[in-house]
């Protein structure tokens, strides 16, 4: 099973690379839908069985991997746009500064205090190459819709982390987290139907109005 | 009881999303901030033992925290009441929401030892207040949304992970992972000081976003620039001072673990010299009075974090800062409300002679003016006082000094922008409209400016005692 989950642990970092190569905007939700859906299934497989765990894993399926994509793809359908154009940076530096970073987090884990019976595993370097990949994002391009995104990606990259350490967050704190993702997910969709409608487009690049003069 | 802290304001939510009436539904809002702080003045009397399994105490922390929203509160609610009945023409179903809900998450996170559950609370509150930044419904305002919201989620989402380092160092230590605050400290001692280092600096980082330290700011001018009077009052007081218990309880993890609390203050001094360094660079000039007010949370916070960062006696003046920072940010944002009302417009080019043309909220505003930079007889200068005073006690003459010469930089700059706007004769070619001076909309920030003067000429005993449980659980015996 461990097998397994390092396995789909390098499917998500794959997915990371994919999404700094893309311009394409349902490509990279479906991707990050795809990511939801991992992480949702990894628990069951480092965790004996229990109901708890059954719980979990069909909310953050649900959550992450149908509702939350759900409601960015309504956004991006309301907002009539479909690619990211001209990012800060480009797509090919992007991405490779992506494998760069996945390079070094792998390095970093090696360095870092970690018990023994993690040291062999792949998810403290998939954490933190997931965690990059969203500030990467969240940093490079324009448009609102790949920042939430991005953002989306960084709390993947969190809640890998939080898998090795399942007891510490009780279900009922984990469900609460994940409904605050929800809600401000539904709420950032909003703001960005608003902000097409005010500005003819989602170009964050164009929310400058409030400076010190 | 506690729960009922919690559930009433849901209750209130529930009861505000059913009422259809416009004119009716802001007057659950009072309704439900009555009933809070008479609980609120009943727990801090006698607040019951911790839960069983832990998770919910309400400590000497937490109630200075509480009794701070409680009190802003009930003053925001009945204000509301008289502000929006200027503001018929907008739909407040979503305003009334957002404040019950987010009253209930703050409540929470005042009553929570689970930093777990802090967390989630405190995200509550980030959501709950981002559709009322965008009240106005305007370019401005969704600009200052998106911020606010992008920014504090990803500075939120940092301190989740630092949570998580936090468990990991526990995990390491006993094979437990936990994030009580009880045994947390009880084991602090043991837990793996890289991982707690790196926890104590994501934690820093994360809720320093939401509170506004310096270098991590960015939001904060534009969210509270934008958003009512009232929202930002909710934010400067609320959000702030939940935010600041998250960092108060990460202080007492470090202080429990002995060696991390030396890094956790030395972070502290030096954001809060920063935040006031640059509340005082851009404070000057300052030609919208609602920014204005941001960089004087900005300068606050920072003294806060100068306070906690001195230690010591310092401490005491931290706390009660926390209280007196709280209540003058909403006299000024709330009469400053007013003001935007009154002339439809927030810069200091059309803005003038306030005094003259709103006696009441313009005499408030000044007022809430002096009390902040800190002169005599308001509860603002006591506290100052404590925190400069403890720090010259120490030796640390640096950073006293820093801190008067930052504090004469801000008094000088704000006097610039405040004494232009309410002295003077008020401009003749502004169209006069419908808003004047009522019992609501200056009755409020009034009580709480009298509270002001009171905390300064006569603190009771009560209030003492309580800052003095709260600064001996960060390291000072009393």
């Amino acid at each position: 099973m461990i097998v397994l989950a390092d396995q789909l642990l390098v499917l998500v970092m794959l997915i990371n690379l994919v999404m700094l190569g893309t311009s394409r905007l349902i490509f990279s939700i479906r991707a990050v839908a795809v990511q939801g859906v991992i992480l949702g299934v990894l628990p069951g497989l480092i965790h004996p069985f229990s109901f708890h765990l059954t719980v979990i894993t069909v909310v953050i399926i649900l959550a992450k991997g149908i509702i939350i994509p759900f409601l960015i793809s309504d956004a991006v359908r309301k907002a009539h746009i479909r690619r990211e154009v001209e990012p800060f940076i480009g797509y090919v530096p992007t991405l490779l500064i992506g494998a760069v970073f996945t390079a070094l987090s792998f390095a970093f884990a090696q360095n870092l205090p970690l018990a023994p019976e993690h040291k062999d595993l792949l998810f403290v370097p998939a954490s933190i190459a997931t965690l990059l990949t969203g500030f990467l994002l969240l940093t490079t391009r324009r448009k609102a819709i790949s920042q939430v995104i991005g953002y989306l990606v960084l709390e993947n990259g969190i809640f890998v982390f939080g898998l090795l350490l399942s007891e510490a967050m009780p279900a009922m704190v984990e469900a609460g987290a994940l409904l605050d993702l929800l809600v401000g997910i539904f709420i950032m969709g909003i703001v960005i139907n608003h902000i097409s409608r005010e500005f003819s487009s989602i170009d964050t690049s164009r929310l400058q109005t409030l400076k010190e003069e | 009881m506690l729960y009922a802290l919690v559930l009433l304001p849901l209750l209130g939510a529930l009861c505000a999303w059913i009422v259809p009436d416009n004119r009716l539904r802001p007057l659950v809002l009072p309704v439900t901030g009555t009933i809070h702080i008479a609980l609120t003045a009943i727990l801090l009397g006698a607040a019951p033992p911790p839960s069983p399994g832990g998770w919910i105490w309400l400590d000497p922390l937490g109630k200075i925290v509480l009794l701070s929203i409680s009190l802003l509160f009930v003053v925001c609610a009945y204000y509301a009441v008289g502000y929006l009945a200027y503001r018929q023409e907008r739909p407040n179903r979503v305003l009334c929401m957002g404040l019950l809900v987010c009253l209930s998450a703050m409540s929470m996170v005042t009553m929570t030892q689970h930093l777990g559950l802090m967390w989630v609370a405190l995200e509550t509150t980030t959501v709950s207040m981002a559709p009322l930044i965008y009240f106005n419904h305007n370019a401005r305002s969704i600009e200052a949304t998106w911020k606010y919201l992008l920014l504090c989620s990803v500075g939120i989402g940092l301190a989740l992970l630092g949570l998580m380092f936090l468990a990991y160092s526990t995990y390491l230590a006993h094979h437990d992972a936990t994030l009580l605050l009880g045994p947390l400290m009880a084991s602090a001692r043991e837990l793996n000081p890289a991982w707690l280092h790196a926890a104590a600096i994501f934690l820093l980082v994360g809720y320093g976003t939401k509170m506004g330290l310096a270098p991590l700011h960015a939001w904060k001018p534009d969210a509270y620039g934008e958003a009512p009077g009232l929202v930002g009052a909710m934010l400067a007081c609320g959000l702030v001072n939940c935010a600041l218990l998250s960092i108060l309880r990460v202080y007492q993890i470090c202080l429990a673990s002995g060696t991390e609390i030396r890094f956790f203050q030395q972070a502290l001094l030096g954001m809060g010299l920063l935040s006031m360094a640059f509340a005082a660079v851009f404070m000057a000039r300052q030609a919208d009075f609602k920014r204005m007010l941001a960089y004087s949370s900005v300068e606050h916070v920072g003294i806060i974090a100068i306070g906690l960062g001195l230690g010591k006696g310092a401490l005491y003046g931290a706390l009660f800062h926390l209280l007196n920072n709280g209540m003058t940010k909403v006299v000024l944002f709330l009469s400053s409300g007013n003001i935007h009302r009154s002339y439809s417009n927030k810069t200091t080019d059309v803005v003038k002679g306030a005094l003259t043309r709103l006696p009441w909220s313009g005499g408030l505003f000044l007022a809430g003016f002096i009390a902040i930079t800190g002169s005599p007889p308001f509860s603002p200068f006591i506290s100052e006082y404590t925190i400069v005073s403890s720090a010259f006690i120490d030796g640390r003459y640096w950073v006293g000094g820093l801190f008067l010469l930052f504090l004469v930089i801000v008094f000088i700059g704000m006097a610039l922008t405040v004494l232009p706007m309410v002295m003077g004769a008020p401009p003749v070619d502004v169209e006069p409209n419908d808003y004047k001076d009522r019992l609501l909309t200056v009755g409020p920030p009034l009580f709480m400016m009298t509270l002001t003067l009171l905390l300064g000429v006569w603190p009771p005993e009560f209030l003492v005692v309580l800052l003095k449980d709260g600064a001996a659980m960060l390291g000072v015996l009393s």
